[in-house]
């Protein structure tokens, strides 16, 4: 049994580091130590990330970025950051080696404030944090308290009431801990999903070899769809844009969702792993009256649909981070299915 | 919410030393958040140790720490309730490797009850899932639902309501299903893409199928067989069958006692079959089409044993049940084959076991081409039983 003062005395020796970051208050920069420690630190504030973190404004170092399309979280904005430190680069990955996902460097971050717009002013929910440390990456969820002047750790996630831009008022949920995996999961290990050069604007990667952080261009980058210039793409493109950024973080080989044979990354050219006209296999009630995944130019007959325009859990798709539809990616998703779903 | 005195704990448990600690939780205020922290923070070799009570949950929950132990005061006495869950696809998910589920129950869950992944050595010893309104489509799919896993045991569980399998065992190998309750689900007990499964003195009652042994076609991990259903109680499975459509467990006729489908190796013998309307044992080959070239729809090797049947085929629920009851005097009888078969690998019965065949040539053929008749193939070679069932240092953690 773990006695209290051994607890403490644990504490002290092992993160000592961790702790004298802490202690020297205000943090002059980014707290490298806080992201390579071996500690889960209680506070946003712990890393250094920001220089206002309540209006989110980064420190040098901190680089915002977004995704051509991103995944939906009941309609939060989300505000993206890279950190990178110094003296290190990211390395470029071609598109066509997994997506051309960046190999940020042991000792990176990548920071996900979700936050909402009530009465006109944006209030933050959560952030979330992807550390890059020697023993691989680690998320942690960070809980912004009611007077938004600080985040705390949440390891075991919350509910709490958000009257989402779509409309209705509904139950948020913050993933916890492990929850974080479950969708950054492949092989068993946590991995970033977004940062992908397929995903990613030409001018950000420019600029981020620019700024020298990161070691070149990589080929392919920019190929998913900007989703606001959505209408001017392919039904196809869009559609497996958004399928690859919302579903395929688990309906790949060796994630979550690995069972179901189902893979909707955006590289998957096999219509049949895409679903079309494949049964479901352990979908149960999920797949209401439906024989099939998806089925050509029928959206109310795919099962694909149904469980994206569900939010009762056991049906509703994706399972985590979703209390409400995404009405503008279902219609995504169904005008693909109605063109063929090629 | 995070407590100020758990920033101590928190600090420790990422390096902590390797001494195996009990982490309580009791039922009441704040159950999710309380019982989803030990879970995080549990180490291996640590107990989980819930207290008796009705946890009142409203998300699942997840373990994907390696070697832990989660155990209840008594299926009947620690009580997970997800009545009122919102999220999640399952009452628990487990990721981590080595770990034990013991003495606890879960209650209407949305989705499946505990889902275990990628999680090798696994033992569930007496764990019940309940969903508490009796059948119903509404219900979650499976029960206990250990996939993609290497050595699964699973003892003393009691699963019911599940609108697809009470026990669930897929993509896996190495399994060990015994000494279990399974009642009031469309399926009792289903191996599905699995090798190496024990499947031994379980009671399988009043379910729409019993125990189910089958392979699937397009999923990562086919192949499926060395199957041995042996010792079990299969009886009076009646309920009609009330799983969403779709699913492959909706064509499960009612009153299937043991169903074998495309699979290669299986052993039936010992069991109690009684009482089952359709079938007591029905072998059959994939009925659907399918495209992936991977897949081998036949059911190969497949021995009927010993068993003792009684009171069944009484009530078939199959195209043109007056003629057939008629034409088979009153009962069909026990053991119903499709027919089909490959090569020298077609179903043989101990004997003395009676049996009908459908007369099919070739899988995905339609059933109006059927020609009953009386079965007529020959006696079983010896089964190679070496290797099934999980490994026996599984069974020192119960």
């Amino acid at each position: 049994m773990r006695g209290p003062i051994a607890i403490m005395a644990a504490a002290l020796l092992a993160f000592a580091g961790a702790l004298a970051v802490r202690a020297a208050a205000p943090v002059a920069g980014v707290a490298d130590a806080a992201i390579l420690a071996d500690v889960m630190p209680p506070k946003l504030s712990d890393f250094g990330f920001f220089a206002d973190a309540p209006a989110q404004v980064p420190r040098d170092g901190v680089v915002p970025y977004r995704l051509n399309t991103a995944l939906w979280s009941d309609g939060a904005d989300k505000l993206r950051f890279v950190y990178v430190p110094a003296g290190a680069r990211a390395r470029a990955r071609d598109a066509g080696d997994d997506g051309g996902l960046l190999d940020l460097p042991v000792g990176s971050a990548l920071i996900k404030t979700f936050a909402f717009t009530e009465d006109g002013r944006r209030r933050l929910i959560e952030t979330r944090l992807l550390l890059h440390r020697a023993q691989g990456w680690v998320a942690l969820p960070y809980l912004w308290n009611a007077e938004q002047t600080e985040a705390r750790l949440a390891l075991a996630g919350a509910r709490l009431p958000i009257a989402t831009p779509q409309g209705p008022t509904i139950s948020y949920r913050v993933p916890n801990k492990n929850q974080c995996k479950e969708c950054h999961g492949v092989d068993g290990a946590v991995v970033p999903i977004g940062t992908k050069a397929r995903n990613l604007a030409h001018g950000w990667l420019a600029a981020m070899v620019s700024a020298g952080r990161l070691d070149r261009m990589p080929q392919g980058a920019d190929a998913v769809p900007l989703w606001e210039a959505r209408e001017a793409a392919s039904a196809v493109a869009a559609a497996r844009g958004y399928l690859d950024v919302n579903c395929a973080h688990c309906h790949r080989p060796g994630a979550s969702a690995s069972n179901s044979g189902l893979d909707l990354r955006w590289e998957q050219a096999d219509r049949a792993a895409l679903g079309v006209m494949k049964r479901p296999v352990a979908a149960g009630r999920g797949a209401g009256a439906m024989l099939f995944d998806v089925v050509p130019g029928k959206p109310d007959e795919s099962i694909l649909t149904h469980r994206m325009a569900s939010t009762e859990p056991g049906v509703a798709m994706p399972e985590l981070g979703k209390d409400s539809v995404d009405a503008e990616g279902l219609a995504v998703v169904r005008r693909w299915i109605e063109e063929g779903a090629k | 919410m995070i407590r100020h005195a758990f920033v101590a704990t928190l600090l420790l448990s990422a390096a902590a030393p390797a001494i195996a600690a009990t982490h309580q939780v009791a039922a009441g205020e704040g159950a999710q958040e309380r019982l989803q922290e030990a879970l995080i923070l549990a180490q291996p070799g640590d107990t989980v140790e819930l207290g008796a009570g009705r946890f009142v949950l409203t998300d699942g929950l997840s373990l994907d720490a390696n070697g832990v132990t989660v155990k209840g005061a008594g299926m009947d006495k620690t009580v997970l309730d997800f009545t009122g869950q919102k999220g999640a696809g399952e009452g628990l998910l487990v990721t981590g490797d080595r770990v034990t589920l013991r003495d606890f129950a879960l209650e209407n869950p949305k989705g499946d009850g505990v889902k275990s992944k990628g999680a090798d050595d696994i033992v569930y010893y007496r764990v019940r899932v309940t969903w508490t309104g009796g059948p119903k489509a509404t219900n979650g799919a499976y029960g206990l639902y250990p996939v993609e896993s290497t050595n699964v045991l699973i003892d003393g569980c009691l699963v019911s309501g599940a609108s697809d399998a009470g026990i669930y065992v897929g993509q896996s190998r190495k399994i060990t299903v015994r000494n279990s309750t399974v009642s009031e689900n469309v399926a009792g007990i289903e191996i599905e893409n699995s090798r190496d499964a024990l499947v031994e003195g379980n009671v399988a009652t009043r379910n729409t199928g019993g125990i189910l042994v089958f392979d699937l076609p397009a999923l990562p991990v086919m192949n499926g067989g060395n199957v041995i259903v042996r010792g079990n109680q299969v009886f009076d499975n009646t309920t009609a069958n009330f799983a969403p459509p779709g699913n492959i467990v909706a064509s499960v006729r009612r009153g299937t006692g043991v169903l074998v489908m495309a699979n290669d190796g299986v052993l039936v013998e010992g069991n109690s079959i009684r009482g089952n309307p359709t079938s007591g044992v029905m072998v059959i080959a994939y009925p659907l089409a399918f495209t992936d070239t991977r897949y081998n729809p036949h059911a190969r090797n497949v021995t009927v044993g010993e068993n003792v049947f009684e009171n069944n085929g009484t009530d078939p629920q199959i195209d043109g049940a007056p003629m057939l009851l008629q034409a088979f005097g009153g009962a069909l009888p026990p053991v119903l084959w499709d027919g089909n078969f490959e090569g020298q690998t077609g179903l043989r019965v101990a004997k003395g076991v009676a049996g009908w065949s459908l007369g099919l040539t070739r899988p995905a053929q339609p059933l109006e081409e059927s020609r009953p008749a009386p079965l007529a193939v020959g006696t079983p070679a010896a089964f190679d039983a070496a290797g099934i069932g999980a490994p026996a240092e599984l069974d020192k953690r119960i």
